[in-house]
This record gives structure tokens, sequence and C-alpha cells, in this order.
């Protein structure tokens, strides 16, 4: 790691001046993609502010039809939330499959979230459920907030500090996992509440997580596995690498849609 | 520099570090606490886990900076004076390791796993929470028959753990 200097805010007020004020500084939450990053040396922060003295943002709560996750949640507070698991059982059964138990006592939603990473499982519940990025300036909803590849629409000086998830009435999450880094190769959110119908895809497309709108229009039809029978992503804008090319990830998106549709179908 | 305090095995330290200091070279560098390894640095092997808060975390992929505050429990703070930790014991009984570089990391993982889920944990379970830890000798067999056992010794003790 490149040296950085330190500072451990004691209110969101005093992080975002740190911020504000100091070049090239960065936020860490958990740190475990930051500090992995940093030990590379592909990232070199003049300091580090790290969220971890504010307990105000590790909230987990119901709020109308809504469940408000504190940005500094950490994995296993989510798959642990009796909230959660109540509302939106959906997302700490994604919880639960990120990382190792290690890893999910220190990676944080906001960090995950913030990070982008287009095989990560965060963006895919997001964009999924149709949620809300609180800032401390502004609300972003998961359409605008996701802009591609480890990319977001956080401004310089911007901290997440809530993700607001309505309520769905059926959902489910369905992955397939890279073997050797556990990270998704594919994974598909589904989500039908009411009238809409929303399909997420994570670990495909090239510009990060999106909507599969053509399952969308099938699954409005009917919500069910059937639906999608015979139905792939087209290969055109998927990742190509060497754990799999862009033709088998594509049809991995049509698997992985139908069996998240059949376990929303099932609960 | 920054200044950090904490708490491992019970002791209060503080020191002045470098904030690139890791939580497992502060352990076994400032602390002289060698019983954590390093196996990977990249939080895949878990042979650096380490309770911080009463919680499993794999101390190469945390700032020793970043546990300002916090309780550590290493595997140097699990036995009772002489007395191994259940868990200790149960890995001794099974022949749970082979060259032993994993094994420190295994038992705090496996406590934290008893911690969490109890002490009737069938072999599915603790295989799926071993995910973390690697043991390149391979010697999953021994090792799982001595976590579940171990789990229930814990139990049978009536204990959580044993620096507490």
């Amino acid at each position: 790691m490149y040296a950085f200097d330190y500072h451990r805010p004691t209110s969101l007020r005093q992080a975002a001046a740190m911020l504000q004020k100091t070049e090239d500084a960065m936020i860490v939450a958990g740190g475990h993609t930051l500090l992995p990053t940093m030990k590379q040396r592909l990232a070199q922060p003049s300091a580090l502010i790290d969220l971890g003295g504010l307990s105000e943002l590790r909230g987990i709560e119901k709020k109308g039809r809504a469940v408000v996750i504190g940005a500094m949640a950490t994995h296993a507070d989510v798959a642990a939330s009796d909230v959660v698991r109540e509302a939106i059982p959906a997302l700490a059964e994604l919880a639960v499959t990120i990382g190792d138990p290690a890893v999910r006592h220190r990676g944080t939603i906001g960090g995950s979230v913030a990070n982008n990473d287009p095989a990560a499982d965060y963006p895919a519940a997001c964009l999924g459920l149709g949620a809300t990025i609180i800032t401390n300036r502004r609300k972003i909803v998961a359409e605008e907030f996701f802009q591609g590849m480890f990319d977001t629409a956080l401004d310089e000086g911007e901290i997440i500090t809530k993700v607001s998830f309505p309520i769905p009435a059926k959902a489910a999450y369905a992955k397939f996992r890279n073997p050797a880094s556990r990270y998704a190769l594919v994974g598909v959110f589904v989500m039908k509440r009411g009238s809409e119908i929303r399909v997420a895809v994570i670990g495909a497309g090239s510009s990060g997580v999106y909507r599969w709108s053509e399952a969308e229009a099938a699954l409005a039809k009917r919500f069910s596995p059937k639906s999608l029978d015979g139905m792939s992503a087209s290969a055109d804008d998927m990742n190509s690498d060497i754990h799999a090319d862009s033709e088998y990830r594509a049809h991995l998106v049509g698997v992985m849609a139908r069996r998240a549709v059949q376990a929303a179908v099932a609960r | 520099m920054a200044s950090v305090t904490m708490t491992v095995n019970g002791k209060s330290v503080s020191a002045d570090v470098d904030p690139r200091t890791l939580l497992v070279q502060f352990l076994r560098e400032h602390l002289r606490l060698t019983g954590t390894h390093v196996g990977c640095d990249t939080s895949q092997c878990g042979a650096c886990v380490v309770h911080v808060d009463g919680k499993a975390v794999k101390a190469c992929t945390t700032l020793a900076v970043q546990a300002e505050g916090c309780d550590i429990l290493t595997i140097e703070g699990l036995a009772n004076g002489s007395e191994l930790h259940p868990m200790q014991a149960a890995f001794r009984e099974h022949h749970g390791l082979q060259c032993g570089y994993c094994t420190p990391g295994m038992i705090m993982t496996a406590v934290d796993m008893v911690n969490r889920l109890g002490h009737d944990i069938d072999e599915a379970t603790i295989r799926h929470e071993l995910e973390g830890n690697i043991c390149r000798c391979t010697g999953y067999h021994n090792i799982v028959l001595a976590v579940e056992a171990g789990a229930k010794a814990m139990g049978g003790a009536g204990m959580r753990e044993a620096a507490e």
C-alpha cells in the first residue's frame, strides 16, 4: 500500500467536511474492496476517512412500505435482520451469499453499492427492487445511480447514508457463482409488485447491472418461469473473459432468470 | 502515524502505528502474537481470522486503526491458562490439522460458527461455513469432524468463549 493519512470522523457532517477539504481522500466502510485494491497499488488515496465510528449509519428499519438500510450495515447484519427477512426475504438471502462469513462481518451495503462492481450482488437487488440510494445531499433512484462498470452518479464529496428498498409482493435472486472467486458470473434478481415487474441482471452485461426488458414484458403476461421458456439474453453486450464467454453468459441469464422466478413464485 | 487503542485477549493495548498497518501485522509484529497467520493476504484463505467485537474477521483485510476501541480475541486468548478451549481440544483429539498453518484461523472461524449457529451443527453446515478458510493440505475431513465435536463440547461446557 502507498502511505495515506487516516481520519475517523464522529459524525456524518464531519466526514463530509473532511472528504470535501482533503484532495484525493476516499471513504472507507468495510474496506473489503478498497483495501485489497490499495494493497495492489491500484488505488492511492491521500487519506482514508473511516465511517466505522458512525453508528448512525448502521440501522435497519421498516419505514412505511419500504425497508431502509443504513450504509454501514454489514452483509451479516442484513442477512440476520428480522425486518429484512420478514419484509424482503430475497434480500436477506442475497446477503448471505456474498463472500464468506468473515467477509460478511465487515463488508457493507453502502460500500458495495458505491463500488458498483459488475459482479457484485447488491446492484442487482437495488435495480431489481427499484431502490432509492440516499446520500448526505439527495436521493437517487437506482436507474440513475448505476451508470456503468464501477461508475455511479455519486459526486465528489458525496456519501451514501442509506438505501431504501420498496417492499415487493414477490422477489428472488438466483446467481451462478464463479467456482473459484465465488463472485456472480451471472446473477438475476426478479421482483413483482402489483403490475410492476423487474428483472435485473448483474455479472453479465458489459455496462454493469441492467434490466432485461424482454423478460419483464414476458413475465408481465404471466409471472411464471414458463413465460421465459426458450428465452436467452442477447450475447451482443455481454462480458466475455476466461471465466465465461458472452454466449455462455447470455445463456446463463435465461437460466438464472427462470430459477429466480421459480423461487419467487414458490414463496 | 496514528494512535490506536484496543483490547487484545483481555488486555488494553495502545500504540502509534503507520495507518497502513494491517490488523494482522499489528498483532504479529507489534504485539508478537504470531498465532494469527498470514496465508494469502487477499481475504480468501482465512489463516488470519480473529474475532473483532465477537465476530470472525479477516485480519489481513482490516487496518489496525479500524479496530480502534474494539475487543480483539486471537487464538492465544482462547485457552484458559493451560486448559485448552473445547474447540482446540477437539482439533487435537480428531487430528484436525496436518501442517497446522490454517489451524488458528479454522479454530477461530469454528468458534464464531458455534457462537452464531449453536452447538448442534451438521456436516453440511460446517462445510458451508468453512467456505472462507482454506487448508492447502486439504485435510478437511478431520477438520469437519473436529468442528462438529468441538461445537458439542462447547455446549457441554456451557461456555461461549474462554476469554470472556
